[in-house]
């Protein structure tokens, strides 16, 4: 069977472990992790970006997440957890529970570095026009800083489906399934098909954040950003940090 | 925990951690050879730098498992030719690279530039012996970063059977034993660690004008 066979099969696509629910699974379990991350990781890093506090200590550590292998740490996280864990739930709360320390990192960094790249002279212009802090954070900062906390939201959710397919090792359902089955069974159509879906998967929700970044953010701010002089260092490392994940 | 694992498995574990050292080491290089044109080509070119960076963005989002295996389906080598590795990783290394040699080429300053034009620096020659040079600090910072996550990303070629540090992972989840998943983990870490202080001491030996800031 070719992988063109596979794709086209219309017993893959039916069934309890046919391609659509297995797609769901995967952007249920991608979603899940990232709505639990963001309700920690944007609060944390308005919080730092607004008092400067912290800093240090999350750079650092962001840096020292970035050498430790997801997928050791999966297993890992997944023997020690196991034991405590009854049902089919043991599959997925210490998966869930990796795929949201993974996802923290970028989100923590692009909000906080959002909010410190705040241009200071509309930070001093809302002052000027009598904003209080609260005001200039919610309608200038947080603003300003929608460009890097969107492509922080970009780097967490490819770090996510990446690992989340990973996770199929450990017994997770989702696409990365017919990765694993099919290294097991020899079927080499069944893991590039798998692995076809999971890279079209990954082009689409990166298509939608870009969606995502041209909708939101405010033209003016677009603009400004496109005609200031680069600053070459800045941009490379916001890249990097927001950028870089285990795939 | 069982420390007795290590003694017994300890020419199994070396193999596994030169494998690792090499399936890292060989993407970095070649992948930096790849990206200095291309991100010279960004830099200089306006629609070339939109057209590279926008590339480099998409192949960066496809997972490494996935392209593990879809590469050989493209380039017809076996699925446990490490190759297969070497090739994901050096495309990961490019995408990276391109973006951080441009950003660097445009870090160089202006009158650095127009006066090596003045002296009569041309083309290639002003590349390599001015702007490059110049560049080094920003193109050591994102070799850091690509260095040290590519040690993690090789580890995922464990699940389809190609052997380095990862496999101690597959080991330690399939015998249920925790002292090869820890010692991976560390020697994980161990490796980028390194990599990664090597990296700085070369950024600090070929910027010996900037001794005193070195880029955090």
């Amino acid at each position: 069977m070719t992988l063109l066979e596979w794709l086209t099969d219309p017993a893959n696509w039916t069934g309890p472990g046919g391609i659509p629910v297995q797609i769901a699974y995967q952007l249920f379990y991608t979603f899940l992790s990232l709505a639990i991350a963001s309700v920690i990781a944007i609060p944390l890093g308005i919080f730092i970006g607004f008092t400067g506090k912290g800093e240090a200590i999350v750079a650092g550590s962001a840096n020292a997440l970035r050498a430790l292998p997801t997928l050791g740490l999966l297993i890992l996280l997944f023997l020690v957890l196991a034991p405590w864990i009854a049902g089919q739930l043991v599959f997925v709360v210490p998966t869930i529970i990796v795929l949201v320390l993974l996802a923290i990192p970028p989100i923590l960094t692009g909000t906080y570095t959002g909010i410190q790249s705040a241009d200071e002279a509309a930070v001093d212009a809302a002052r000027g026009m009598g904003y209080t802090r609260t005001q200039i954070l919610w309608r200038v900062q947080m603003p300003c800083a929608l460009p890097l906390l969107i492509s922080g939201l970009r780097g967490s959710t490819l770090q996510v489906v990446s690992t989340a397919t990973v996770a199929a090792y450990v017994g997770l359902q989702g696409l990365g399934r017919y990765i694993i089955d099919g290294r097991a069974q020899a079927d080499f159509a069944q893991m590039a098909g798998g692995a076809l879906l999971v890279a079209l998967l990954a082009l689409a929700l990166e298509l939608l954040f870009s969606i995502l970044g041209r909708v939101l953010v405010s033209p003016g701010l677009r603009r400004t950003t496109r005609r200031r002089r680069p600053q070459p260092t800045d941009t490379a490392t916001a890249a990097l940090t927001t950028l870089t994940a285990a795939r | 925990m069982n420390l007795d694992w290590i003694w017994a498995n300890l020419p199994q574990i070396w193999t596994l951690f030169v494998n690792h050292i090499w399936l890292t080491l060989i993407p970095t290089i070649i992948g930096l050879i790849i990206a200095i044109p291309l991100g010279w080509w960004a830099h200089r070119s306006r629609r070339g730098g939109v057209v590279i960076v926008g590339a480099a963005g998409l192949l960066y989002t496809i997972p490494s498992l996935a392209l593990f295996i879809l590469l050989p389906a493209i380039l017809g080598t076996r699925i446990l030719d490490p190759l297969n590795v070497i090739i994901a990783l050096t495309i990961y290394t490019v995408a990276l690279l391109v973006r951080v040699v441009s950003d660097g080429l445009g870090s160089v300053p202006h009158e650095t530039v127009a006066a090596a034009e003045a002296m009569g620096y041309r083309g290639w020659q002003r590349l390599l012996l001015v702007e490059l040079p110049v560049a080094v600090p920003v193109i050591i910072a994102g070799l850091r970063v690509a260095v040290v996550s590519n040690v993690s990303i090789v580890t995922m070629a464990a699940l389809i059977g190609i052997p380095q540090l990862g496999t101690l992972f597959t080991q330690g989840f399939q015998l249920r034993l925790f002292v090869p998943l820890i010692l991976g983990i560390a020697l994980c870490v161990l490796l980028a660690v390194v990599f990664d202080q090597l990296l700085i001491q070369i950024g600090r030996i070929t910027t010996p004008w900037r001794r005193k800031d070195v880029p955090a």
